[in-house]
């Protein structure tokens, strides 16, 4: 008898096509927080499959933090016109100039926290009702427990004691006027699906996930890449290395691994052979034990 | 386990989602055990590691506690205990694995209920020196309302009554007499040490007694083909695809995940709840077209005739049709604290369809630790689980629960707060 069983990345994708429906369906104005990290990248990937052979139907929102790897930049720039997609940008400068966050200052300063602010005020000014994820549940301890479809008041807030119960694959996104949802189609996925599906359909990526040449500086136990936007002490060297990212966050809080990684294949081998988190490398992760579960209240990614 | 079990580059493409719920209290090792399978299958990272060294010092604990890996929110870990469902992942070279770990205290039923509800295997604990309890009974009460296809009973900390058989025997056939009440098909015992590792990963050397598979080996074979409905063709349309580009200037796809049964093109389907009848023209992929789909891919359809579909609808086949309700039995589990109102309309939501409900009659509450029938106190509130007859505004298109998960199940939203009150299982 034939055997009418999905291998787990076809399950995974089913379930991911699912929620995006459900999202265009339930909601009058839904868009894709999209950062250009492998996360966003696929879950743009998963949207284009959800309503082929129409265009995708979000359009995708990237909160620029002014520190950005102009690689990222590209890619995005890239990606939009061949989607044909709607690109809204909110530009954490302007928050600043507005006088509506104000900069971090010192060595480790960065814009991860006050990007918080120029994220909500795009929603609001937008009036995006379901703002589309890439974030995964065993990304970290707090997101463990977030919802695939996960309500934010009218501040924009995450009340993680009082999430709505999701039963079955009956979603609930029913909000009044002015709150919106977080969606989240990855949340089952690992690090480790994410690479194979992007490995099993050649997704493209940028290129700063495959191993290549940087000026970097060693500090919070990883290598910093050297850029306009960090100050470097007189003690610190700079070095040239071969090295990957294995996320894409800001370029002053991401850290690089050493690696000879320069494919796809050799990716996921690194990625199934190694001994921590991806998040491991972030800075941002690592001021507290709760700093996820703190910025996600405020409302956060 | 060796290094040969971790999935690779080739395996990973042909693994298998298992989605499994875990229930239990503080101290019946639950957290042991889930730290274990994700331990010895090197689930667990470094620095995952080492941030819970560093806490477990910090809270002068001497050995490193291994269930500080499976708590998520601050005010979890402050009370060291879980209070929403959380989701943990790890992967053998056969399966993927999805754990829904939640709370085991009767205040938490309706944690356990949502873990349940995508389950396909409930492992239940129990403490090898305290045999079958009250919550034993919950569990397993639970898992046979959701309709959870197998049943794993883990018979832990058999290290602290010497691995002794006759211990584990007598569990099992006091189980075996309270379990004949309940409605599950599959049932299986294994008598482990999550502390110690015996039966979870590796054979026991302590208890050669015992023939049976250990607990990741039983998680890797267990049969799961048949946990989706492969018969009544079932398919509720969750948008239209229209593109209305040059290309594809005429396009009309129905667009929604297979809920039950094997589509196919030629396929003779009837659209509920018109009745209109026409031919499956194609089932497209953004990767192609397909000769055949079933639960749970989802995929979009065309048909041969021009009709009148939105979401909602539901397309079948002709032969075998869902029931058209308005008047539906329902065993409900009450979410919110706020209970059931009299005359109070809820929005009911059944696969893609909206309408709005009353709750007409509550016929009785569940003790969900003996299943006993209460026909007098009809008081509802959270963690309640009751049978009740709801009226509908417009006739629902539904299968029993039993016979398929996906068009048996529903939830009722509160129209004031937006808030999700209330799950069923359809009778």
């Amino acid at each position: 008898m034939k055997n009418y069983n999905l291998t787990h990345l076809k399950e995974l994708e089913a379930e991911s096509i699912f929620v995006l429906r459900e999202v265009f369906a339930q909601f009058q104005n839904p868009a894709i927080l999209f950062s250009g990290g492998k996360d966003s990248i696929v879950v743009t990937h998963l949207a284009r499959k959800a309503f082929h052979p129409a265009k995708i139907p979000f359009p995708l929102v990237h909160i620029d933090t002014g520190h950005n790897f102009p690689e990222t930049m590209k890619f995005r720039d890239d990606l939009v016109e061949e989607l044909g997609a709607r690109l809204v940008v909110g530009s954490v400068q302007k928050s600043i100039d507005e006088g509506k966050a104000a900069e971090e200052k010192g060595k480790n300063a960065s814009r991860n926290v006050i990007q918080t602010v120029t994220l909500l005020d795009t929603i609001e000014e937008n009036e995006f009702d379901a703002c589309i994820g890439g974030a995964r549940r065993d990304e970290e301890k707090a997101r463990a427990k977030e919802r695939f479809f996960s309500h934010r008041d009218e501040f924009g807030q995450w009340d993680p004691k009082n999430q709505r119960p999701e039963l079955w694959n009956i979603f609930n996104g029913k909000h009044n006027f002015g709150e919106h949802f977080r969606v989240f189609p990855l949340s089952n996925w690992t690090e480790m699906d994410v690479w194979q599906y992007i490995l099993a359909e050649q997704i493209q990526i940028p290129s700063l996930y495959f191993a290549h040449e940087r000026e970097v500086i060693w500090r919070n136990n990883t290598w910093l890449p050297v850029s306009d936007f960090i100050q470097i002490d007189e003690n610190e060297v700079v070095e040239k290395k071969n090295l990957r990212f294995r996320t894409l966050g800001d370029i002053t809080i991401t850290g690089g691994n050493e690696s000879e990684a320069d494919t796809l294949e050799k990716i996921v081998e690194e990625v199934a052979a190694a001994r921590n988190t991806e998040r491991g490398n972030r800075a941002d992760d690592k001021r507290s034990e709760t700093s996820m579960e703190d910025r996600k209240k405020e409302g956060y990614f | 386990m060796s290094e040969s079990q971790q999935p690779t580059a080739n395996s990973y493409l042909d693994m298998e989602l298992l989605r499994f719920t875990t229930a239990g209290s503080v101290d019946d090792g639950k957290s042991t055990l889930i730290g274990r399978l994700l331990f010895d299958s090197k689930s667990i990272f470094e620095d995952q590691l080492d941030q819970v060294k560093q806490t477990s010092e910090r809270k002068g604990k001497s050995e490193v506690d291994l269930a500080l890996l499976t708590d998520g929110l601050k005010d979890e870990r402050e009370q060291g205990i879980t209070i929403d469902v959380a989701y943990r992942y790890f992967a053998t070279p056969k399966r993927k694995f999805i754990i829904a770990d939640t709370p085991g205290h009767i205040q938490y039923t309706r944690n356990m209920v949502t873990g349940a509800s995508t389950a396909n295997v409930a492992l239940i604990l129990i403490d090898a020196r305290k045999g079958v309890i009250e919550q034993t009974c919950r569990h397993s009460i639970i898992a046979s309302l959701l309709k959870i296809p197998h049943v794993i009973i883990c018979v832990n900390k058999m290290d602290l009554v010497d691995y002794d058989e006759t211990v584990f025997s007598k569990i099992k056939t006091d189980y075996e007499n309270f379990a004949s009440k309940l409605d599950v098909q599959d049932v299986r015992f294994i008598p482990i040490s999550a502390l110690k590792g015996d039966s979870v990963v590796n054979r026991s050397e302590n208890m050669p007694w015992f023939e049976g598979s250990t607990l990741l080996y039983t998680l890797e074979n267990i049969h799961i083909g048949s946990d989706q409905n492969h018969i009544d063709c079932r398919f509720p349309v969750q948008t239209v695809i229209r593109p209305q580009t040059d290309k594809y200037h005429d396009y009309r796809g129905y667009a929604g995940r297979i809920a039950g049964g094997i589509f196919k093109p030629g396929d003779e389907v009837t659209i509920l709840p018109s009745g209109f009848s026409s031919k499956i023209k194609s089932i497209d992929t953004f990767d192609g077209q397909v000769d055949e789909a079933f639960a749970p891919m989802s995929i979009t359809m065309t048909l041969d005739d021009d009709i009148d579909i939105s979401r909602g609808d539901m397309i079948v086949r002709t032969n075998n049709q869902p029931e058209p309700k308005q008047d539906i039995d329902v065993m409900l589990c009450w979410l919110n604290t706020k209970g059931p109102q009299p005359r109070m309309k809820y929005t009911i939501r059944h696969t893609t369809c909206e309408a709005k409900s009353m709750i007409k009659e509550i016929r009785y509450k569940l003790d969900v630790n003996t299943l006993h029938r209460n026909e007098s106190d009809k008081n509802i509130t959270a963690n309640d689980i009751c049978r009740v007859q709801l009226r509908t505004t417009r006739p629902l298109l539904v299968d029993s629960y039993r016979r398929n998960r996906n068009t048996g199940s529903i939830i009722l939203v509160d129209e004031g707060t937006n808030e999700t009150v209330a799950a069923g299982m359809i009778i």
